[in-house]
């Protein structure tokens, strides 16, 4: 066993943010906007640290594919605690047609290159809301699967996984080598001070690119369309009951 | 002029200035309260009422870190889970 996790961090726009449509109904915008790590990848980060801590594994690699600014989330990740970062260099028009399919392909060869023990996602980005790459990245390695981790516990060579599901909880036992991928519950990410961000700054991050991995960037899909969210129509004041009842029946409530 | 402690009061005001940026009400708003809080105490020179306050600061940054982590959960409950009472 390598002891090594692999811990996959997305660069997302911040939760905080609200969110627009481009005019042209193509996407997004996300110049100038505040962009930050995706928090269900901080709880994945968390996590792989936390094991770390236990002394239970060795070495936590954080990995993101996107443009430059990734290398900012790597950061993040090293001054949680990651020991180095693989930053998958993917730009321009495959970055805009980067999936969960080909991120899980990339993982997928890096998990192999780095024989890491496990790998540890977030559930799902807040951007795309996909909760695909975890799953695929576990079919395409051929490994078991823990996905929405609320507790996970390493015991021998098999980890012991209470997964959230609808309406309670459920308990799996895993083998390892394993993909795992981290539920909103699973722990309380810590913040990443400036000291840590220093601190992290000395460590390597290492640049790889898709074609090193032998990856193919194609993606199946077309987007269409992206449309924001019906407007809420707004409401209607009334002066009497009278108004008010004439008004419900009017809808067709009473 | 040049107390001990100065450095350990310059790095304190450095890391609460950094966890501002991330301020709900913006770090505008953040820095001047900041700002204004150490001003303040500009001409304190006790050792021992210095050490405390830097523990008060060190004690705010705990507790914004709190918020800031209460807040973020709170979101993605909100948006990712279905309201259980």
């Amino acid at each position: 066993m390598s002891g090594r996790v692999l811990v996959g961090v997305k660069r997302v726009i911040d939760y905080a943010v609200k969110i627009r449509v481009k005019p042209d109904n193509s996407g997004v915008v996300t110049d100038g906007v505040k962009h930050s790590m995706n928090p269900f990848c901080e709880i994945a980060v968390e996590e792989a640290v936390k094991l770390k801590e236990k002394k239970l594994i060795k070495e936590v690699v954080a990995v993101s594919c996107g443009p430059q600014q990734s290398q900012e989330t790597i950061r993040t990740a090293l001054a949680m605690g990651a020991d180095r970062g693989i930053h998958v260099e993917v730009t321009g028009k495959d970055y805009e047609n980067l999936g969960p399919l080909q991120v899980s392909k990339i993982l997928a060869a890096l998990a192999k290159k780095e024989d890491a023990q496990l790998v540890i996602l977030g559930k799902q980005a807040i951007d795309d809301d996909c909760n695909q790459t975890g799953q695929m990245t576990a079919a395409l390695l051929d490994w078991p699967q823990g996905t929405f981790a609320s507790e996970v516990a390493l015991e021998a060579d098999k980890i012991k996984v209470v997964r959230e599901i609808d309406g309670g909880l459920e308990t799996i036992k895993v083998n390892t080598p394993a993909v795992l991928t981290a539920d909103l519950r699973l722990n309380t990410p810590r913040y990443a001070t400036l000291p840590n961000i220093m601190k992290a700054k000395k460590k390597k991050i290492a640049n790889v690119k898709p074609a090193d991995l032998g990856v193919d960037l194609t993606s199946r899909l077309e987007v269409l369309r992206v449309e924001e969210p019906p407007q809420r129509q707004a409401g209607v004041k009334v002066e009497t009951v009278d108004d008010l009842v004439g008004k419900l029946k009017e809808a067709g409530r009473i | 002029m040049a107390n001990p402690l100065r450095g350990e009061v310059i790095k304190l005001y450095k890391n609460l200035l950094y966890i501002g940026r991330e301020y709900p009400k913006g770090s505008a708003y953040f820095r001047e309260r900041l700002k204004s809080a150490f001003m303040k105490n500009k001409d304190v020179t006790d050792p021992e009422k210095i050490k405390k306050l830097l523990a008060r600061g060190d004690f705010v940054i705990k507790e914004l870190e709190a918020l800031y982590f209460l807040r973020k959960y709170r979101a993605m409950k909100q948006r990712y889970y279905e309201q259980d009472k």
